[in-house]
């Protein structure tokens, strides 16, 4: 594809460039590919009602997940969380961030190809756990870490 | 949006970054007082040569503007990697890069 | 809180700071040279083993999980629209079809290190940002307002990349720039509010020291990465941030781009001579 074509997407990015690709048959229409989206977990507002609608309930701490997130975040709004899952078979990453009003913050479903890691940033309300679920083989598995969220800072 | 993506053997390592305001509904709008609604993103998906890799589902609480970071196996120059993404309103987005 | 002198201090110029600080009052005239150096001088001792070209980071500097964030977000910062958004303000022609970069010595890259310089024909110390205005009012345009995020912010989000890396090289020649640079240092050393603090309470005397939970940054490295992206999304400018800081310390605030500011950033630019500078850069 020329870099014209690319520099067209790149400023197109929204609408256009979407149904073009569709109608180029690059892509299926998000509707058709994916699953609905989880309102049941997203807005549960207690942490044990969010993992029960994921299946999460009885996960298992393992060091096979390694989750890195800062000890102390510089600001809430923007928590960069790093996950990496050692463990076979990985299916689905899950990020909690357990004081948030809705805890469950993020679910990847990784399908054949992608490697079982995912960097992303989050929001957070206040200093919490932030867990990292892994669905495996059907089973559920997590890594849990306590960021602090401090309030102030003099942007200097 | 922005994309890169960079091939390393044949993992391709890539990295998006979509303008989104990835509204809570709990900011109040400066100049009105009044709450901005809710408008965030829901689904993403990431594809290679148009097959999906990744399926991806947030809620409100993934960062403004937000960032990814994912890595495909069994990429090669030429390649497409498409990421396109729908918030709760209906709205849409996408961008691809080809591989080099 | 109480301020607290420093107790220590590497020779006779630093001595002249701690002196000045038991006196509360601003230290006896000296160079900007001799300033610069005894400001060196203190930080680092309450700073060791933190090379000084670190100091850029401000309160980052003393934190690896401060500094590892940072990385992670200007790897892909999360403002790169409003950059982009800088530099269309930037590229856009005047009504008269001039630009901006016409202003400029090469197209604009690699001049704001020079800033702020005094300017002995109108008599006043100059900025980057009021260049930028000076630029638009010789183009019949009508100038930007210092504190406003979405014009001289977003402008400068872009027009002050185009010197990255640049040292800080602000000059203080003759006696009208002496004049001007000895205001603004007496600014930094003159206490005000209702805390009674100075720039230089926190940011001299206690810099490295905690005050409720934040790291008193040093002002050596202040005036190198502005504006900034407060929690990813919030731009500020330095003189947006320095009035912040008088809100802060229930001070008097001074208006943006006002002399008094314009004196302040021309005594802290001198003390960053010799500094990369760096815009557009995250903080909490």
């Amino acid at each position: 594809m020329g870099s014209d074509r690319r520099k067209f997407l790149h400023k197109t990015a929204v609408g256009g460039a979407w149904a073009a690709l569709v109608a180029a048959g690059w892509l299926r229409p998000l509707r058709l590919l994916a699953a609905p989206w989880n309102k049941a977990a997203f807005e549960a507002q207690a942490l044990d009602e969010a993992l029960r609608q994921i299946g999460a309930a009885g996960a298992s701490e393992s060091d096979q997940i390694q989750l890195k997130a800062p000890e102390i975040a510089e600001n809430g709004a923007i928590v960069p969380v790093e996950i990496v899952s050692r463990i076979p078979g990985t299916q689905a990453i899950y990020i909690v961030a357990d004081k948030n009003p809705q805890p469950l913050v993020a679910i990847f479903e990784l399908l054949p190809g992608l490697e079982p890691f995912i960097s992303t940033r989050i929001k957070m309300g206040e200093s919490a756990k932030v867990r990292a679920f892994v669905k495996a083989g059907g089973k559920f598995y997590v890594a849990v870490q306590d960021v602090k969220v401090t309030i102030g800072g003099c942007g200097g | 949006m922005k994309i890169r993506a960079q091939l390393r053997g044949d993992v391709a390592d890539v990295k998006v970054l979509i303008f989104h305001p990835m509204e809570t509904g709990l900011r109040k709008d400066p100049l009105t007082g009044d709450l901005v609604p809710l408008h965030f993103i829901q689904h993403v998906v990431a594809t290679l040569n148009g097959k999906a890799v990744m399926e991806a589902q947030w809620s409100r609480a993934v960062s403004k503007n937000p960032f990814m970071n994912f890595r495909v196996r069994g990429a090669k120059p030429g390649d497409k990697v498409a990421v396109s993404w729908e918030d709760n309103d209906g709205e849409k987005g996408s961008i691809e890069t080809t591989l080099e | 809180m109480r301020v607290l002198c420093p107790g220590y201090g590497k020779g006779g110029r630093a001595m002249l700071l701690v002196a000045a600080c038991l006196a509360q009052a601003a230290p006896a005239q000296a160079s900007p040279e001799q300033d610069r150096k005894a400001f060196l001088s203190t930080y680092r001792e309450k700073f060791p083993g933190i090379p000084v070209g670190s100091y850029v980071n401000g309160a980052l500097m003393a934190s690896r999980d401060a500094m590892e964030q940072f990385d992670g977000i200007m790897a892909f910062p999360p403002f790169q629209d409003a950059i982009d958004r800088g530099k269309a303000l930037w590229e856009a022609p005047f009504r008269n079809r001039s630009t901006f970069a016409a202003c400029f010595p090469d197209g604009g890259r690699n001049v704001a290190g020079n800033y702020p310089y005094y300017d002995a024909r109108s008599r006043e110390v100059v900025t980057f940002e009021m260049a930028l205005n000076r630029c638009r009012q010789k183009n019949n345009e009508t100038p930007y307002a210092f504190d406003d995020p979405q014009t001289m912010g977003a402008l400068t989000a872009y027009a002050r990349m185009l010197s990255d890396d640049m040292l800080t090289d602000v000059k203080v020649r003759g006696k009208g720039a002496l004049v001007r640079y000895a205001a603004g240092r007496k600014l930094y050393f003159t206490r005000t509010g209702q805390y009674d603090f100075a720039c230089a309470s926190c940011h001299l005397y206690n810099a490295g020291k905690t005050l409720r939970t934040e790291i008193l940054s040093p002002s050596v490295g202040q005036t190198t990465h502005w504006p900034v992206f407060r929690g990813g999304d919030d731009l500020n400018t330095l003189h947006m941030r320095y009035r912040r800081c008088l809100q802060q310390m229930r001070a008097p605030l001074l208006p943006a781009g006002g002399e008094a500011l314009n004196d302040l950033e021309y005594f802290m630019s001198y003390l960053s001579n010799g500094l990369p500078l760096r815009a557009s850069v995250y903080r909490k």
